[in-house]
């Protein structure tokens, strides 16, 4: 806009020649958006969105815009922190030490840890965004206690996405927002996705598209959806099975897209008993059968050009009885278990809603499907010159993976959009790169270690058979968490809520070592924290703490570092170089290949040092094979150059963008020593824009798969087949009715192994709800909020405005049958143990369901607040009641509090009742002391501002022209 | 000119992005600092131009959540300025902007009482009324971009739900969102003239379904396979 000629006076308010601008990756939150920063005096001006970035293209979040409180946040570590000798765990009395001190101490005894007993050593991290490091330092120190927070996160949303898409939800694959019209929103409340689902939701209502928004509670996404489904909680795979049961009863699926992209026409052998039962009828090498209907013969269900019959029940060509896996899809969800009235009385959800939902999909998918004209070519060479879109999308988090049915729940969500063939498809959910893989990506969790020898492989991985469990020879869990055991056969990314309670009482072993990065082990990412904080400082007969070294690596004074021996200072992100890398959690789009990086924007002004330069610094220490040269000197000047020089093969590093010679390579090329500075100029990302013709069917498309094998995404160009019928989970079903040709589980967990590891998605009570009380009526569950999510690691000082306390939220008709008056305290109690908070009431929740925010609660004297901070004596949190083991059932041992399938930590299965405080009981409770001087120095205000403001005053022409 | 906003009732998702845009670019604005009070202890509060509203309509199960963000609305009618009795606060003659001159300012909360849409804060530590000024320092600054000359508010918001822009001019963004979308002011009837303006909820989409019909289940073993080439 121009000024008007009148203006005249006004100042420049901003003096530009002082300031300087660069571009960085936020990290407030897990959506890694681009951010344009302005600095002046050496600190932040303004942070805005950046308009180029394919993440958030210009907007930005509320977390994001207050990145400049983080900087400024009293919970900063200054420095290197030992506990004090003689001082108790947990009383956060600590020495100040040198980085040298620091590293020679921590060096010294992995060095002895690595030499005898590599397992000594867990590092587990939080919610970082480098677990292709991490996991290759792991590797590489030859431990197989490794994993990221994913395991109390969303495994079951990715776990159940690779074993049946090759892909997933968020960092997967996206809605195509373009395209489609109607979406789905299945338990969100806020995502890692944040900005981009927001920039979705406009683009979508924009053109008209339907949102259906299904959750126990309506706040910031649901607010504007078109309609609002309030499901209780742990029921959202009856939902979805129930309008698979609609769609199969109507006829109304996408037969052609099952038959051509699907296992679903493949042969399943149905010999109940008897060994084999519900696995792929095969012919001698090994390809899947299939009956096809023309030549009326058995063949090669792989073949182009086979017309395989969807349904049919026969006697195979080996004289066994065999079913088409449509056909057991057609009897399982067409029976009574899943009819919409059925499912009505499971989700609280009307059956001619759930009728009506199924019919407006399919109607959508099949009536309105859009043809668009694209040349592409499919894996057996066969050209098309167009492409059909199933113009409905969904996505879906933590409120239906977080619970011990989460895995089957979110396998019905795929088995739903694969009927209706919009999987990959123009207005239906589409897969990033580097995904999808194939099904389940090729790769073994570790099992093997040796003193002083890397792994043979990752530490996690995607277990094919019951063979590939991290077990001993007895089917003991070999690892801490006790993933890839029998307990959690595909607990693919770890179990991080296990480790404590498992070392701490040495089952399967003791450890020495437990490493955190960026874990808040000690609050709001353990369940039954009260309990964990008791572990922490739990002493054996010698009198020493049983678990014997906590080390803990992070930015802020959270809970956990108080009960660190060791605190190793990281850095913020506005501080440190960072990669988001392909060979991890990507930031890719449907259309394009992307990475990016993090590069400093202000110098730190503590003795702190980047997580990532210490990990490169101890690896060298240490004399990981990866790391030095054959006579031991480093193999790399540090964090940077170990990004721009490390190949995991030949071509293939961290960074995709500028490789070779000149930067001219994208995807695969030679190390490129100026390949930081590439990104620098290019506002730190890269984006590789696919080609129409890759863009869709990418399972099935050859060029992309061609592309996605030389890119290193995948190992072999082959086509990926969706696995409706789940072969990998019937054999392990077989082993635990005794009727596998392989390791069979231990007794105990026969019965469990049976029941869970059922080839076809069903749904069943989540199992805390199963074996609780009947008089804890109330479902609790936690919401993220926009406002804080992921980025309550510092406590904000703008966001805690917005934000300082949660409240317990129940709808207003339930609350009046307790007697439950609005702000008032209250007691909730579960089964293990109760807490008191305080009450608001409200109409948009579901009438069983009590909920509040997650992580708003804190412990007296972290993050840096006063010790009467809102936070820790109003604010509560909810972990408390939710143990991290089951309730027994019968005589069995204690499982943990997991999905039986993946060991996901089921937050959200959690049962409580709630009553009255008595009068005069207010405040939250339970409290923990904040250790003697926290909150001493604190500024009473806080005054930011990066120069004096250039006042705008009253013109005299103003005063004298304005009609006021 | 008549500048102001509208904000799109529709897309709102009450994610309080806006506000602390608002928050961090004011703080060193022409206004700034924007003093936060108890910052790191009990009942931080500070001084905000821009505040999310959240409200629940109706009763379960059809109950509808509004998220409501709420600044100056730069009235034509703007009593703030009338009762202001140092002439402190005034309403730019060129493009209707309401401010405060802080020089003149005595932090008397006369303008805070006028102001039926509490976008009025008093900064404490100044003793000066402070408020929103759509970014007058962005929208003038010739030296950014041009399509960041805009409140910071608006550059930020996620759903795009916030629109800048001349209620003057007919053809503005503004003004045919409002005219498209029956576009509202708040609370009218007090007189204010307020000029920014709400566009409502769209209606809820009734999307197309198949009729509903009898189910083929006892015919499943009847169907005809279709001779589909993989």
């Amino acid at each position: 806009m121009t000024p008007p000629p009148e203006t005249g006076g006004l100042p420049a308010f901003e003096d530009h020649d002082a300031q300087q601008v660069k571009y960085t990756t936020c990290y407030m939150c897990a959506c890694r958006c681009g951010i344009k920063v302005t600095l002046e005096n050496g600190q932040v001006r303004f942070i805005q969105g950046n308009p180029n970035h394919p993440v958030n293209r210009g907007v930005l979040c509320a977390k994001g815009n207050a990145g400049i409180m983080k900087q400024m946040s009293r919970a900063k570590l200054d420095g290197p922190l030992r506990r004090k000798r003689g001082s108790e765990r947990g009383a956060g009395e600590f020495e100040r030490i040198s980085w040298d001190e620091a590293l020679d101490e921590l060096t010294a005894r992995l060095r002895r840890i690595r030499e005898t007993d590599p397992k000594q050593l867990a590092f587990f991290t939080g919610r970082d965004q480098m677990q292709a490091l991490t996991g290759l330092w792991a590797q590489q120190f030859g431990t197989i206690n490794w994993a990221a927070h994913g395991g109390f996160c969303s495994v079951n949303m990715a776990a159940a996405g690779l074993y049946t898409l090759g892909q997933s939800f968020w960092e997967f694959g996206d809605p195509d927002w373009d395209r489609t019209k109607y979406f789905m929103l299945w338990g969100v409340a806020e995502d890692h996705a944040s900005n981009p689902l927001k920039l979705g939701l406009d683009t979508l209502k924009r053109r008209g598209g339907k949102f259906v928004a299904i959750n126990p509670v309506r706040t910031g996404y649901q607010a504007i959806a078109d309609e609002w489904i309030p499901i209780r909680p742990g029921t959202d795979g009856m939902l979805a099975l129930a309008m698979v049961h609609v769609l199969l009863a109507r006829k109304l699926f996408d037969w052609q897209y099952l038959v051509r992209y699907t296992n679903a026409p493949w042969a399943v052998v149905c010999t109940p008993g008897v060994p084999g039962d519900g696995l792929v009828l095969r012919d001698d090498e090994g390809h899947p059968l299939a009956f096809d209907v023309e030549r009326e013969t058995w063949v090669d269900a792989t073949l182009p050009g086979v017309k395989p019959a969807l349904f049919g029940a026969w006697t195979g060509p080996d004289g066994r009885p065999v079913k088409t896996a449509m056909t057991l899809i057609a009897e399982r969800y067409l029976a009574q278990a899943y009819t919409p009235a059925r499912a009505a009385e499971v989700t609280g959800v009307p059956a001619a809603t759930i009728e009506r939902l199924a019919l407006e999909l399919a109607h959508t998918a099949f009536e309105e499907a859009i043809e668009v004209p694209c040349e592409w070519t499919d894996w057996a060479g066969r050209r098309h010159s167009s492409v059909t879109g199933r113009p409905v999308s969904m996505h879906a988090m933590r409120g239906v993976s977080a619970h011990s049915n989460g895995f089957h729940s979110c396998r019905a969500l795929h088995l739903l959009q694969v009927l209706l063939g919009s999987v990959d498809v123009p207005g239906g959910h589409r897969a990033k790169a580097p995904y999808p893989k194939h099904v389940p990506p090729p790769i073994k969790p570790a099992r093997e270690m040796a003193p002083n020898r890397p792994l043979k492989s990752p530490p996690l991985g995607f277990p094919t058979g019951p063979e590939d469990l991290v077990v001993d020879a007895d089917g003991r869990p070999l690892r801490i968490d006790k993933a890839y055991s029998w307990e959690a056969p595909l607990a693919a990314h770890g179990m991080m809520h296990m480790v404590i309670t498992n070392a701490v009482a040495g089952d399967p072993y003791p450890i020495d070592t437990l490493l955190l990065f960026m874990a808040n082990m000690a609050w709001n990412s353990s369940m039954n924290t009260a309990n964990v904080r008791e572990m922490l400082t739990a002493r054996g007969a010698d009198g020493e703490y049983k678990l014997p070294n906590l080390v803990v690596v992070d930015a802020f004074h959270s809970e956990i570092v108080d009960f660190a021996d060791l605190v190793l200072p990281d850095t913020t992100y506005l501080e440190r170089h960072d990669c988001i890398s392909l060979l991890d959690r990507p930031i890719s789009e449907p259309d394009a290949v992307c990475d990016s990086v993090r590069v400093p924007v202000i110098a730190p002004d503590r003795d702190v040092r980047p997580w990532q330069e210490v990990m490169v610094d101890l690896a060298t220490r240490l004399g990981f094979p990866a790391f030095v040269n054959e006579d031991g000197s480093p193999r790399y000047a540090g964090y940077m150059d170990f990004i721009a020089r490390f190949e995991r093969a030949p071509g293939i590093g961290f960074l995709a963008g500028w490789r070779g010679d000149n930067g001219g390579a994208s995807l695969r090329g030679d190390p490129n020593p100026r390949q930081w500075q590439h990104y620098e100029d290019n506002e730190c990302f890269f984006r590789h824009e696919l080609p129409e013709r890759m863009r869709f069917y990418r399972f099935a498309n050859r060029d992309y798969l061609e592309f996605a094998r030389d890119a290193g995404f995948n190992v072999t160009a082959d086509p990926i087949v969706l696995e409706l019928y789940s072969e990998t989970l019937q054999k392990f079903r077989l082993a635990g009715l005794g009727l596998y040709d392989g390791p069979t589980p231990p007794e105990a967990d026969r019965e469990r192994i049976a029941r869970y590891f059922d080839p076809l998605p069903f749904w069943y009570r989540p199992l805390e709800m199963d074996r609780t009380d009947e008089d804890y009526t109330l479902h609790a569950i936690t919401q993220r909020p926009m406002m804080m999510y992921h980025s309550w690691d510092s406590q904000n000082a703008w966001l805690r405005q917005v934000l300082a306390q949660n409240h317990l939220y129940m709808n207003r008709g339930t609350a009046r049958r307790f007697g439950i008056e609005d702000d008032s305290w209250v007691w909730v109690e579960s089964r293990n143990g109760e807490i008191r908070a305080q009450v608001r009431l409200m109409e948009g929740c579901e009438e069983n369901t009590v909920w509040t925010w997650n992580a708003i609660g804190k412990a007296r004297g972290a993050w840096g607040l006063a010790p009467d901070a809102n936070e820790s004596n109003d604010g509560f949190l909810l972990n408390h009641l939710i143990s991290e083991l089951l309730p027994p059932d019968g005589d069995a041992a204690a499982r943990s509090n997991s999905d039986p399938v993946t060991g996901q930590a089921a937050w959200y299965d959690l049962k409580v009742r709630v009553r009255p405080a008595a009068r005069g009981e207010s405040g939250a409770w339970p409290t923990f002391d904040a250790p003697a001087g926290r909150g001493d120095g604190l500024p009473a205000t806080l005054r930011y501002a990066t120069h004096a403001p250039k006042r705008l005053t009253r013109s005299l022409r103003d005063v004298l022209f304005s009609r006021r | 000119m008549r500048l102001g906003l509208v904000i799109d009732l529709d897309t709102c998702v009450g994610c309080n992005a806006c506000a602390v845009a608002c928050k961090q670019w004011n703080a060193s604005g022409t206004s700034g600092p924007l003093t936060d009070q108890s910052p790191f202890g009990r009942d931080p509060t500070g001084v905000w131009f821009n505040r999310i509203r959240n409200y629940e309509v109706g009763h379960y199960p059809d109950s509808k959540t509004v998220h409501f963000p709420m600044s100056c609305m730069h009235c034509d009618e703007a009593w703030c300025v009338d009762v202001c009795p140092t002439g402190a606060s005034y309403k730019r003659a060129e493009d209707g902007i309401v401010l405060v001159d802080p020089d003149k300012c005595m932090g008397c909360n006369y303008c805070a009482w006028a102001c039926p849409y509490g976008a009025r804060e008093l900064d404490r530590a100044e003793g000066v009324m402070k408020k929103c000024t759509l970014c007058v320092d962005r929208i003038y600054d010739e030296a950014l971009p041009e399509t960041e000359r805009q409140p910071a508010c608006v550059l930020t918001c996620p759903t795009h739900a916030r629109l800048f822009g001349d209620f003057d001019d007919p053809h503005s963004a503004v003004s045919r969102a409002v005219a498209e979308r029956g576009g509202q002011p708040l609370m009218p009837e007090l007189g204010y003239a307020p000029v920014n303006h709400y566009l409502p909820p769209r209606a809820p989409r009734e999307a197309p379904a198949y009729e509903r019909g009898p189910s083929l289940v006892d015919r499943v073993k009847d169907w005809v396979n279709q001779a589909v080439a993989r």
